[in-house]
């Protein structure tokens, strides 16, 4: 049964053209998908379970396309609530749903349908073998494990579907792949399998398909044969290029694309122009392997406390390496003598030369001639309290380390008073892995309440 | 020898997933495309990168006229050692890369 799927925007919080957000609704789509996050922005928000965007922003996006369900009378789906969709950001975001449900006047039915995963579960898959590493994979052990903050499997169309099947007006889903919150409805009514996971793929990232990639609204119409995406906002065209081009943005393998339960093969797919703003895709294909989820997980490596001081010397500044060098051996001096800590376990100190090769390091290969380096010292230690200490012993000699003995004491510029900032946890990404499951629901979970808040508006 | 960024539309790079990096070539036009993939040889972009060449994946999309690159990132991303956080910068490397066009 041809479904027509509308995707507001690639990220909740980000905006898309009301206008065409309207348009998507007068068509009549039957489900309208949205994702919530990704691990674009780094470990924090899986490490620390919570939502990278405002709650403002949020909010008042949510409201407009909680109107937009309403209005079309068709289910609202969420994927990867929260940035990092643990279990503690599906709530957050089901807190904002109720508020607006009462704002609103709507009555709702909501499934939150849960990705967050106990450690004993991953420690009894890795020993029943169950656990297989991608390339590359950090090592795991049962300890690892368990010392992760959070762990959260991918879900796919099966867990989306199931909580599409208990009537949900709107869906707040974990974790889950890019894809599988717009594939979901397309595969359950038996839409082409390669064109609904391909299709997917396309409208994912919103209008980053078109030419207008800002616009945020997309339309999808999946059939038994494939599918054809079409951007809602006016200034906006899909065009074979454009489309076939996204199978490029962030993907490793332009042409595999892997799943729960099997992988997307796009070699053999044919994109056709059927207007100035509409593209026709068939071709591609699903190719059927173990069910397996991917697992993201993050822990704390750490605690920070960074400083700043900038060079503006000309001296200073073409012997910026030197210095940094020369004043690193004298604190790992002064952090011995005085704290006890040896570097390497206990702390790490680190000064990135900014105008130097601050954003490259060691793959640097340009030598230029700045105006003015900015250093910035990274202290990384077992506790925030460690961090800090350093942090405070560090500031005097940041300031005013000279290049040699003999001279007077130079005074660099510090932005800001307190020079250090403390950063809290440094949570990095430990889990690069696969689990294989017999049933896919038996590592999600999916909880079901009505809020009723008087009529519908 | 040109740098390559003068000869091709774009290139830009960016995480795929916390682990890789992808760094696409937009070549701009089939002739350009046909000057530049004999130009872009494999093993001197994974020296530009510091990777092993087997571990260099490179894809050559004549439908695009795009070339892409996608290696494991030198750090993961977020760990303590990364610098940048979505890997879009590594572009330049191979940007400012000269080239035999």
């Amino acid at each position: 049964m041809p479904t027509r799927v509308l995707v507001p925007s690639g990220v909740l919080g980000l905006g898309f053209d009301r206008a065409a957000l309207k348009r998507g609704v007068d068509n009549k789509p039957d489900i309208i998908c949205i994702d919530g996050g990704s691990t674009d922005s780094g470990p924090f928000s899986l490490g620390a379970g919570v939502s990278k965007y405002s709650r403002a922003a949020t909010k008042s996006e949510w409201r407009d396309l909680m109107r937009a369900r309403a209005e079309a009378g068709v289910p609202l789906v969420i994927g990867t609530a929260g940035t990092c969709g643990a279990d503690a950001t599906v709530d957050w975001m089901y807190d904002i749903t109720v508020e607006l449900a009462v704002e609103l006047g709507q009555n709702l039915k909501i499934a939150r349908l849960y990705s967050s995963q106990p450690a004993d579960r991953i420690i009894a898959a890795l020993e029943a073998g169950r656990i297989r590493p991608l390339e590359p994979a950090p090592a795991i052990s049962p300890a690892l494990l368990d010392s992760l903050s959070n762990i959260v499997a991918l879900a796919g169309a099966e867990q989306v579907q199931a909580a599409l099947a208990t009537g949900a007006d709107i869906v707040i889903a974990g974790r889950t792949t890019d894809t599988a919150t717009i594939s979901a409805l397309p595969l359950l009514r038996g839409d082409h399998a390669g064109g609904a996971w391909h299709g997917a793929k396309i409208a994912e990232c919103g209008a980053l398909c078109s030419t207008h990639p800002t616009s945020g609204v997309i339309q999808v119409d999946f059939d038994a044969d494939g599918f054809t995406v079409e951007p809602l906002a006016e200034t906006a065209a899909c065009t074979p290029h454009s489309v076939s081009a996204h199978m490029l943005y962030e993907n490793s393998d332009p042409y595999q694309l892997y799943e729960p339960g099997g992988y997307l093969d796009v070699r053999g797919a044919r994109y056709t122009a059927l207007d100035e703003r509409r593209v026709r895709v068939e071709g591609s294909r699903w190719v059927k392997g173990t069910y397996t989820v991917k697992l993201e997980g993050a822990r704390v490596a750490g605690y920070q406390t960074t400083i700043l001081a900038i060079l503006r010397n000309e001296r200073y500044v073409k012997g910026a390496r030197a210095w940094v060098e020369r004043l690193s051996a004298f604190l790992e001096d002064e952090i011995r003598s005085r704290m006890g800590l040896e570097p390497g376990e206990a702390y790490t100190l680190e000064f990135r030369l900014i105008g130097v090769d601050g954003a490259l390091g060691g793959q640097e290969n340009r030598v230029g001639d700045p105006v003015e380096v900015g250093v910035l010292g990274i202290v990384t230690a077992q506790s925030q309290a460690e961090a800090a200490e350093i942090g405070k012993l560090i500031n005097p000699f940041v300031l005013h380390y000279p290049l040699t003995d003999h001279e007077e004491l130079p005074t660099f510029a510090f932005p800001y008073s307190p020079a250090q900032s403390d950063r809290g946890a440094l949570y990095e990404f430990a889990l690069n892995h696969v689990m294989e499951l017999d049933d896919p629901m038996s590592a999600f979970r999916i909880v079901v309440t009505e809020v009723a808040h008087g009529p519908a508006r | 020898m040109a740098r390559l960024g003068d000869v091709v539309l774009k290139v830009r790079s960016k995480n795929a997933g916390p682990f890789w990096v992808t760094v696409d070539v937009f070549c701009g036009s089939p002739e350009v495309y046909a000057k530049v993939v004999p130009a872009l040889v494999t093993g001197e972009v994974a020296a530009l990168y510091r990777v092993e060449p087997q571990h260099l994946k490179r894809f050559d999309i004549e439908d695009l006229s795009v070339i892409k690159f996608s290696l494991p990132r030198p750090v993961v991303q977020g760990s303590r050692d990364d610098r940048d956080m979505h890997g879009a910068q590594w572009a330049v490397l191979l940007e400012e890369a000269d080239v035999r066009v």
